[in-house]
């Protein structure tokens, strides 16, 4: 399994270094409307769970992604 | 932004179809009241606008002074900061027209994708079923300038999961490998389908009546959005688009949704019995083009909607240039409350426009 930054870096092609919690969805031209699509399924394929509409459009920064994980019992 | 309010919040977080009449009159009225006030300080435009008509603050939803949509055309209207612009979406104005320009700050950005998601949710299940999209990939390639339609796409993917295009980039043709791995994949199981009215019905029922293909998705919910402006032209109605959506794809449950660039919020989607659902905090009313005033269930007139999400522009309460009839008000038997209509096109000389229309069908 990777790591929440290293899904952050693959699916976003950026830095794993800039995968901060503080990095905001539509912050960087990278995190984009496509890009989030891209980040939904790596984050299912990776950790094996099946996020719902509304985590979706809650992911809003890293920090969020991070809390929506734990929702289904993912420390990241 | 420094001004409480408090009313306008208390409307976004109630569910999208609970509130009643008067309740909703008190609310969404104090809302659209709070949203005029803030537009009248921070837009110079939209104060001016409010002087020379005479204007102090509404007291009820049909009191809210309302703008004709064109106006977005014609002049930049926005309540914040240019830095502080997020987002700015155009209309789809074909050539020759000029499109709307839409200032967004984040604020409303995000309470614009939460309503999105609190009404298709509402429609579809929490849950992200298989997604067919009839259009192409190409809709969405270039990151850079989306179409109101890639868009619009790209906006309804959330609500699916397995995304699959049912169109060839080259010819829109159907994709007939794509659809039958998918078909095979998922059977059995209710899928969401969504595509812009016009490119449904031309390069997807259509095409698949001209083949002789027969789709099966049990209990799967077909969206589409766009205008029927070129369908008129072919003389489809909604029933028949149904109809032919259930035969040759299976689809159970179709819902056509109105809505328009200039006022985010404003998502006005149709249920099974055919008629189209304001949610709590946006609105409609129809109005008479005579002498303006607001008409009863059943009487034709003008449209306007309200909505309580635009903050950063003064795009709350517009006229549009559709027609449109009341059908009824929290009495509806899908059970949704809230005021329901029908479309009824476009007013005579209104400029032609119409997501769908971005993509010109080639002479047959």
């Amino acid at each position: 399994m990777k790591s929440l930054a290293e899904v952050f870096a693959e699916s976003l092609m950026i830095d794993a270094a800039s995968v901060v919690d503080s990095l905001a969805y539509q912050s960087i031209k990278e995190w984009d409307s496509v890009a989030h699509m891209v980040l939904v399924t790596a984050l299912e394929d990776n950790f094996d769970i099946m996020l719902d509409a509304d985590d979706i459009v809650a992911m809003s920064s890293v920090a969020k992604v991070r809390a929506i994980l734990a929702k289904y019992d993912i420390t990241a | 932004m420094s001004e409480a309010m408090q009313a306008r919040d208390a409307v976004l977080a109630a569910p999208p179809f609970a509130l009643d009449a008067a309740e909703k009159n008190r609310l969404l009225g104090a809302a659209l009241a709070e949203l005029t006030l803030h537009h009248a300080a921070n837009c110079p435009q939209y104060a001016g606008i409010l002087a020379a008509q005479g204007r102090s603050a509404p007291i009820g939803i049909a009191d809210v002074p309302f703008l004709p949509v064109r106006l977005f055309k014609e002049l930049d209207l926005k309540s914040i900061a240019a830095d502080a612009v997020f987002k700015t979406l155009t209309s789809s104005g074909t050539t020759g027209q000029v499109p709307s320009r839409i200032y967004l700050d984040q604020a409303t950005a995000q309470a614009q994708s939460r309503a999105l998601a609190a009404i298709t949710t509402n429609f579809i299940g929490k849950d992200r079923r298989p997604m067919l999209i009839i259009d192409h990939p190409g809709v969405v390639r270039d990151r850079t300038s989306f179409s109101a339609r890639g868009a619009g796409i790209l906006g309804m993917m959330t609500y699916g999961r397995a995304h699959t295009y049912a169109l060839n980039d080259e010819d829109m043709g159907l994709n007939l490998p794509a659809i039958t791995e998918f078909a095979e994949k998922h059977a059995g199981k209710p899928i969401f389908a969504f595509g812009f009215t016009f490119m449904v019905w031309k390069y997807f029922l259509s095409a698949l009546e001209r083949a002789g293909i027969t789709l099966d998705f049990p209990g799967s919910v077909l969206i589409h959005s766009g205008g029927w402006k070129k369908l008129e032209d072919e003389a489809v109605s909604n029933e028949q688009f149904k109809s032919v959506a259930l035969e040759r794809a299976g689809f159970d449950h179709v819902h056509n949704f109105y809505g328009m660039v200039e006022q985010v919020g404003s998502v006005f989607m149709e249920c099974d019995h055919g008629r189209l659902h304001a949610p709590g905090f946006a609105d409609v009313i129809i109005r008479d083009p005579l002498d303006w005033k607001p008409l009863g269930i059943g009487q034709e007139g003008i449209i306007q909607v309200v909505s309580a999400i635009p903050l950063s522009y003064p795009g709350h309460s517009l006229l549009t240039e559709d027609r449109g009839v009341l059908t009824g008000e929290d009495d509806c038997p899908c059970g949704r409350m809230g005021r329901t209509f029908r479309v009824l096109g476009r007013i005579p000389a209104a400029e032609m426009r119409g997501c769908s229309d971005t993509h010109t069908a080639q002479a047959a």
